[in-house]
């Protein structure tokens, strides 16, 4: 698939960067998930960013100039999506806690895949006990329910309540918990499958040391799927922070805005027909881990190039046609062993 | 069996043509825009007849014996006509396409271990197409169709087959499941059958005995074979009439006799001289006794054995069993042998990818069996190794350029500046340009990439070089150009190399000295034009006997004398 590097010269970085090089190439449907997936990520990305701007009030603001704010008012002209049984604006809190759930995104898997990536690695090559030892405790932490081990990370590291960044980092720390196997177990297996590659072989009869041919041989090979897990996992921690803040491990709403904890809140609105107060943290939840999903799944369609879809050729695409000649020329090889 | 041909051929001349291809196009969609695979490609194939399409990779010959069976991928498109017995196979429904799939024509694929399903009886799997075609809406019983299966198993020369239907594919061997893939072919009688490099896969000694089951078959049932290959011995062997192929397009098209002696395209002349020809060209041509023993012997093997260990409550697996050979500089040292004859696992141990369980094996004065990674790497730059597959032995993110200088930065920690400068001299000497060090090895040919590997090989001053099979990949045209550079660079540095081959010919034109290996045993050596010439050991003698050679006549009487020596 990379033949016609032949001839044409070499993409400008931005086109080669992951998600955008995976849209280019991409047609019809799945171009179509992956664009929605986009724009729903990249709402989140900017809602997070201009939080202070968009939100009206701020994420523990129970009054302004005029006055306390009413508790659980339906959406009207001044709380546009109305208050919660504390007197917060729903909005706001909405607003506020995409900010959170990046945060809490960003940090958990920055930190699982450092250490995935690390691991998954020395595993993989050395082998031996070390790999033995990491395996098994890799496959134990798979047998435990993922919000049950979040939960007792998240009680081990803040003792239960916290400000913003302790709640933040023991969130992420609870998440990294149990993202690191996932990681920890691909790039493994990555890593074994290289280690058997004659260009790796070739470089160990050099005299390449095996800390060079790691980094220097390995690494780059084995982490292409990253951009694709980062994706999927994404979706997974915004759930398990969810979770977590649902079944009151989360975040104080005096230090942040976080989804799950207010719908935990809106629980008991709903029997008496209040149902504001649950059904944006909600939907704010559920466009996120679509996003993020959409976005995820389409990359790993698009990977893959028996899945991938294309143009049908012979079609009266315009836009290909300068490139068609130059490149059926040279490209016969490509075509004759399929 | 030369008369038998030219009569087959003159009866074939009046028939009804079994399969006929008018115009075909096929053209795929793909990342970087549609590529016309197949171009116009028109011919026919009468009845009991073999035609061979030929070609390098690339030419466009798979993909139009794909399109005879209506197995192209989704993203192609395909325009012209395929007819089948008065069916044009790109327009009819999938259902009769169905319908006509094994029962006029059957296909034959390269790899027979793939071909079969693991789980389920090879019995079962011939009776899976018979069943599938059953006539006049008559349903065919499985013991109906079982018995047919123990037939098309017969047919193909399976012994025992009562039993053998009963079978697993893994209990048979390689030749035994292209037989097998073979009876599943016939099981219906197809007027035509189309084998995809039906050989390629297979040791010498076994392809010349699939070799004769097709003409077999040809003279037996009548069948026609439409035959897909790049190996000109191969076509010389069973081929009738040859079409060439090259970038889509038919150049040529001739009997097979008439092709071989004398070609009219510029091409086919090319394609044919590149053929390594066992006999010619011998790199120990006119020697008396073993060239280059006056220097330093660098490689000694006494007594090499090399064990796999075994699963638990199972013995190890020799791999090599008490083999001694040595290799003195400026020599190079042919090792042949089939698959599974230990061959590369020598390679490797030299190299020391492998270890080595029993005997002695010193390389440089290093005794391998007390091998250890830290004491032997200074070693390491005295020794070169080129892979079999240039494709995958380069880091697909590094450049040409920072793969050849990866020795030089290991071993003499270069700056930068003379690094580059070394690289652009060592792809010099290989005959690449310098500014290839930019590129990235997928943007470089087969042959480019192998080019490229020699260089990275060469970039130390090894004095010893293993190369493990290093042309197979290659089409035969590259190959030609890569054995004489490596010829000649070889005269230039001066290193002593291992040269690891399953391919006789090639061994032979660059080898002073030849080992055969047989099930880890090497059981003769000798002067490289000796062994080929006069083999003393009977596995040579079935080695050289059957390796076909790319001129019909030359190979008929070689046929005789194969069959000669298996029969007495």
């Amino acid at each position: 698939m990379s033949t016609p590097a032949l001839t044409a010269p070499k993409q400008p970085l931005f086109s080669r960067l992951p998600v955008v090089s995976h849209f280019k190439k991409s047609v019809g449907l799945q171009r179509g998930m992956l664009m929605v997936g986009l724009v729903l990520t990249g709402l989140l990305i900017l809602t997070s960013i201009f939080a202070p701007l968009l939100a009206p009030y701020g994420y523990s603001q129970l009054s302004d100039a005029s006055g306390s704010f009413p508790t659980q008012e339906a959406p009207g002209a001044k709380h546009l999506l109305g208050t919660t049984v504390s007197g917060y604006d729903v909005l706001s809190r909405v607003i506020w806690g995409s900010q959170t759930a990046v945060t809490v995104i960003v940090v958990s898997v920055a930190m699982s895949i450092f250490l995935g990536v690390a691991l998954g690695l020395l595993s993989g090559y050395f082998g031996g006990w070390l790999d033995r030892i990491l395996v098994v405790v890799a496959d134990a932490i798979y047998a435990f329910p993922t919000l049950l081990l979040a939960i007792v990370i998240s009680i081990v590291i803040s003792k239960g309540q916290s400000s913003f960044w302790g709640g933040i980092f023991s969130c992420a720390f609870s998440i990294t918990v149990v993202f690191v196997p996932q990681y920890f177990r691909v790039i493994r297996a990555e890593t074994i499958r290289l280690k058997a590659e004659p260009f790796v072989e070739s470089a160990k009869v050099l005299g390449a040391s095996s800390m060079r041919i790691i980094g220097r041989h390995i690494f780059k090979n084995a982490t292409r799927t990253l951009p694709l897990m980062f994706t999927l996992n994404a979706s997974e921690a915004i759930l398990t922070l969810a979770g977590l803040g649902f079944l009151g491990f989360g975040i104080e709403p005096t230090s942040a805005a976080e989804w799950g904890f207010d719908l935990n809140k809106a629980l008991a609105d709903t029997s008496s027909g209040i149902w504001w107060t649950g059904v944006f943290p909600g939907i704010a939840i559920v466009l996120t881990v679509l996003g993020l999903t959409l976005v995820g799944e389409s990359i790993n369609d698009l990977n893959d190039p028996r899945i991938r879809g294309r143009k049908r050729a012979g079609a009266p695409t315009a836009p290909t046609t300068p490139a068609a000649p130059t490149t059926a020329a040279s490209e016969p090889e490509e075509a004759g062993k399929p | 069996m030369t008369t038998n041909l030219g009569h087959i051929s003159d009866r074939a001349g009046n028939a009804e043509p079994v399969l006929s291809i008018d115009r075909l196009q096929v053209t795929f969609a793909t990342d970087g825009g549609d590529v016309q695979a197949v171009k116009d490609v028109s011919l026919d194939v009468k009845s009991g007849e073999v035609v061979a399409i030929v070609g390098e990779s690339g030419s466009g010959k798979t993909v139009t014996a794909k399109t005879i069976l209506g197995l192209l991928p989704e993203t192609a498109i395909s325009s012209g006509a395929v007819l089948i017995n008065g069916n044009n196979v790109i327009s009819v429904s999938k259902s009769t396409l169905r319908k006509i799939r094994g029962r006029d024509v059957a296909m034959v694929f390269q790899e027979p271990s793939t071909a079969l399903n693991p789980v389920f009886t090879v019995g079962w799997q011939i009776a899976e197409g018979i069943r599938a075609h059953a006539t006049d809406g008559r349903r065919v019983s499985a013991k109906e169709a079982k018995l047919r299966a123990t037939d098309a198993l017969r047919k193909v020369g399976i012994p025992d087959p009562e039993t053998r239907v009963n079978y697993y594919p893994h209990q048979f061997s390689g030749g035994q499941k292209q037989r097998v893939v073979i009876a599943a072919a016939l099981a219906l009688n197809p007027g035509l059958i189309v084998a995809d490099e039906p050989t390629t896969a297979l040791d010498v000694t076994v392809q010349a005995e699939i070799l004769q089951l097709l003409r077999d078959l040809r003279d037996n049932y009548g069948t026609s074979i439409v035959l897909i290959t790049h190996n000109m011995g191969v076509v010389a062997d069973l081929a009738d009439r040859v079409v060439v192929m090259y970038q889509g397009d038919v150049v040529e098209e001739a009997s097979s006799r008439v092709l071989f002696a004398e070609p009219k395209v510029e091409y086919t002349k090319k394609l044919l001289a590149a053929v390594p020809h066992l006999g010619r060209h011998s790199a120990s041509e006119g020697a008396r006794g073993r060239l280059h023993q006056d220097g330093e012997i660098l490689v000694e093997a006494k007594n090499l054995t090399i064990e796999y260990p075994g699963r638990f409550g199972r013995n190890g697996f020799k791999a090599v069993d008490n083999v001694s050979f040595t290799v003195s500089e400026n020599e190079v040292f042919g090792l042949v042998g089939e698959s599974g004859s230990g061959k590369s696992t020598i390679g490797r141990a030299i190299a020391g990818l492998n270890r080595t369980t029993g005997g002695s094996l010193k390389v440089l004065g290093y005794e391998m069996l007390d091998f250890k990674e830290r004491t032997f790497r200074p070693l390491r730059k005295e020794i070169g190794f080129v892979f079999q597959d240039p494709a995958a032995s380069f880091n697909p993110h590094l450049t040409i350029g920072e793969c050849v200088a990866e020795p030089l930065i290991i071993h003499t920690k270069p700056s930068a500046a003379e690094a580059r400068k070394k690289v652009g001299e060592l792809l010099e000497s290989v005959q690449l340009p310098a500014s290839y060090a930019q590129r990235y090895p997928h943007e470089l040919s087969g042959g480019q990439r192998q080019r490229a590997s020699l260089a990275r090989s060469l970039a130390l001053n090894p004095r010893l070089l293993i190369a493990d099979e290093p042309t197979s990949a290659l089409d035969v045209s590259v190959q030609a150009k890569v054995l004489d550079l490596f010829k000649d660079i070889q005269e230039q540095f001066g290193f002593a190399a291992l040269f690891i081959s399953h391919d006789l010919a090639v061994v032979d034109m660059l080898s002073h000295w030849v080992g055969v290996l047989y099930k880890g045993q090497l059981v003769e050596q000798g002067i490289g034009n000796h062994v080929m010439g006069s083999p003393q050991h009977d596995y040579t003698k079935r080695l050289i006997a059957s390796l076909p050679v790319p001129d019909p006549d030359e190979q008929a009487r070689r046929r005789e004398a194969h069959r000669a020596l298996l029969g007495g």
